[in-house]
């Protein structure tokens, strides 16, 4: 027993050395997700991601020689756990960067974290406040509520909608939703007549949905990342009500499209333009990324690529181009992200400045519909 | 749509969440007549049901009717073999510890429905047809209807085994009184297997039917069973009769509360509700008092 140890610490200190020998120093890099819990199934693509690009870099020499070694931590969507995680990262990995967390509050609970630790943070989680007021060291990937909210009601004024429903879910994505909905109503002269909610959990929406019928409210508008906005679509359906359905782009996953079944056929939602990669002009500058992403990770997990996951290969790649750029230093990473132009990432084309750590516009975002189960764009 | 036909819509809505309450409620009587305590592990097997019945319908392509039937057996399998694992090894069962025990259980049920099914969301197709019916300006799906039908029949199977079979009438006894039902010659532990397959197949059958209207996946069951755990303690835990009426009575309120007041206050006004019944009759609607008394939870 005793020698077979010796013979396993052996080879252990070997294969160490041989390592050590054979490449440079690592880059380090950190990665929050929500992999189980609530948000798993956000944090999961964003996990796959961040494993696939770690492979990719690697298999291709990895970084200006240095191999990219990310480091991926559970937070169970909680924002104790991703404290901790935060903290386990810079203090004892020493990692150059952290991407994620996945969700908006697990990432406005590290924030002061990386601020006091002068670590540079590229989120995956949506929500403004995270970059507005801008802080030096926190920048984000996906595209803002608030542009989702301005996307809506866009096309609303183009049906000539005036007066809409809106229903909620009561998580945080879904509370800064109704938030940017009710601050962008007067400024595209749209009345919200009715304004629900339901529990991320909850089995039925049509008691929400006969209130919506007894108003005259043109289109509802229902914001939620959960499976449950699923079953507020069928709901609406088994009501009778043929009033436009809009989406936020928390409806990114085709699984939810399935989940309603023919109800979802016809609802317009704002989101990145992965999930109509194929349907793109063959001069659109996101094009070609798109597509390979996307063939990439679905030969890889054998499952659909979702929006989401997107967001984690937008941050992880700002990152590896600022380390390509300027080597593993915290504050020069910083500034190599918070200067960079013309990034053709998932979610769009980046522009980051000093005063916009999303660099993203309302532009990034395509007004999406389905039909027979399918992403298509709208007209 | 008028008022009226908005306030039937909100009774049928709440009637159809409140008969899954109620199947949730029951589960957790049987169990606690039988032990004394309560199984939080109820709600798992409401999780269950409907992932089994996806997962043979979609993926092994059973037909509906079988598919139905493994999956409530799968799942009364799993709550025999959770029963002989973990509760009928115990030498000195305390209340407290079987309580530790059924929430690991859960647990554990959760996080392996997890690793086998993965995170997603499922749906089942409706029994027969999603074309609701109209009646008086409200709709009705079909699936409510087999929801309800089904509800009925298993109160009036439970109801009669309970009351008129010899097995039935031996639970009871066990329930009243363990140690006066063993030396009367019952098995006391097989009492308990007994009961935790039972429940866990109304667990079950309640997953199957409720997951083409509601969606499942693999963490749904603790807030069906918290919702079902009020339920039974609203109606009186351990009283049959109770669980449904209390179960229906939370979900019209849930309902009512969500359509005239606000949604956003829904859960708070049928936990309210639950809390003032309490405070008021510590034993339930149902519930008698002097019963209540002799039990040890």
């Amino acid at each position: 027993m005793k020698k077979v140890f010796g013979v396993i610490v052996l080879g252990v200190w070997m294969l160490g050395a041989a390592g050590s020998v054979m490449a440079a120093e690592p880059y380090k890099v950190g990665a929050v997700f929500a992999i189980t819990g609530p948000a798993a199934w956000l944090g999961e693509p964003e996990r796959n991601t961040a494993k696939m690009i770690q492979e990719q870099v690697n298999a291709q020499g990895g970084i200006n020689g240095h191999p990219l070694e990310i480091i991926i931590e559970d937070t169970v969507g909680e924002e104790a756990k991703a404290v901790m995680a935060v903290q386990k990262l810079i203090n004892r990995d020493n990692v150059l960067a952290i991407v994620g967390p996945t969700r908006s509050g697990t990432t406005m609970a590290v924030i002061p974290i990386m601020e006091k630790a002068e670590v540079p943070l590229v989120s995956c989680a949506a929500a403004e406040a995270i970059v507005n007021p801008v802080r030096k060291w926190v920048f984000k990937t996906p595209q803002k509520d608030s542009d989702a909210a301005i996307r809506i009601y866009e096309k609303m004024k183009q049906l000539n909608i005036s007066k809409v429903a809106i229903i909620t879910s009561t998580e945080g994505f879904g509370m800064e939703g109704r938030k940017q909905l009710k601050r962008f109503a007067p400024e595209y002269g749209i009345t919200i007549v009715a304004d629900e909610t339901y529990g991320p959990k909850d089995t039925d929406m049509t008691a929400q949905l006969t209130k919506f019928k007894g108003t005259d409210a043109q289109a509802i508008v229902n914001w939620a990342i959960v499976p449950g906005q699923a079953t507020m679509i069928k709901n609406k359906k088994q009501l009778g009500m043929t009033i436009p359905l809009f989406q936020s782009h928390g409806f990114g996953n085709i699984k939810y499209a399935r989940a309603a079944g023919d109800a979802a056929d016809g609802v317009l939602f704002p989101a990145g333009r992965l999930l109509v990669a194929d349907s793109l002009p063959a001069d659109h500058p996101q094009k070609a990324l798109l597509e390979k992403y996307k063939k990439d990770y679905e030969e890889k997990f054998k499952t659909d690529v979702s929006t989401f996951g997107g967001h984690a290969y937008d941050a992880l790649n700002l990152v590896i181009a600022a380390l390509r750029a300027v080597g593993p230093d915290r504050a020069k990473i910083r500034d190599y992200i918070e200067n960079t132009k013309n990034f053709v990432g998932t979610g769009g084309v980046f522009n980051f400045s000093p005063k916009d750590h999303t660099g993203l516009t309302k532009d990034a975002f395509e007004m999406i519909t389905i039909k027979g189960g399918k992403f298509l764009p709208a007209q | 749509m008028s008022l009226f036909s908005q306030i039937l819509q909100f009774l049928l809505t709440g009637i159809t969440i409140g008969t899954i309450y109620g199947m949730v409620a029951l589960g957790f009587n049987i169990i606690y007549n039988a032990t004394g305590i309560i199984n939080f592990a109820q709600g798992e097997f409401v999780m269950l049901g409907g992932m089994f019945m996806v997962w043979f319908t979609t993926v092994l392509k059973i037909p509906m009717i079988a598919a139905f039937a493994l999956s409530v057996i799968m799942v009364t399998l799993i709550g025999a073999l959770f029963e002989r694992l973990a509760i009928y090894p115990l030498k000195r069962p305390s209340v407290l510890i079987l309580i530790m025990i059924t929430l690991a259980g859960s647990i554990i049920m959760k996080g392996s429905a997890m690793l086998f099914w993965g995170k997603e969301t499922y749906t089942l197709p409706h029994f027969s047809g999603e074309e609701p019916f109209y009646l008086f300006g409200a709709t009705i799906l079909p699936q409510t209807l087999w929801i309800l039908g089904i509800m009925f029949v298993v109160v009036i199977i439970l109801a009669g085994f309970f009351n008129f079979t010899m097995l039935g009438k031996a639970m009871r006894a066990c329930a009243v009184n363990p140690t006066a039902a063993s030396l009367v010659g019952i098995s006391v532990k097989k009492m308990v297997l007994l009961s935790f397959a039972l429940s866990a197949a109304l667990g079950a059958t309640a997953g199957i039917i409720i997951t083409p209207v509601a969606l499942m996946e693999y963490d749904r069951g603790a807030i069906l069973a918290l919702k079902g755990f009020a339920a039974a303690v609203l109606g009186g835990l351990g009283n049959g009769v109770g669980a449904v009426v209390a179960g229906l009575l939370i979900g019209i309120l849930e309902s009512l509360g969500a359509g005239l007041i606000s949604s956003g206050y829904k859960d708070a006004i049928a936990l309210l509700v639950l809390l003032l019944v309490l405070f008021v009759k510590p034993s339930g609607i149902f519930g008698v008092s002097e019963a209540s008394k002799l039990k040890e939870f």
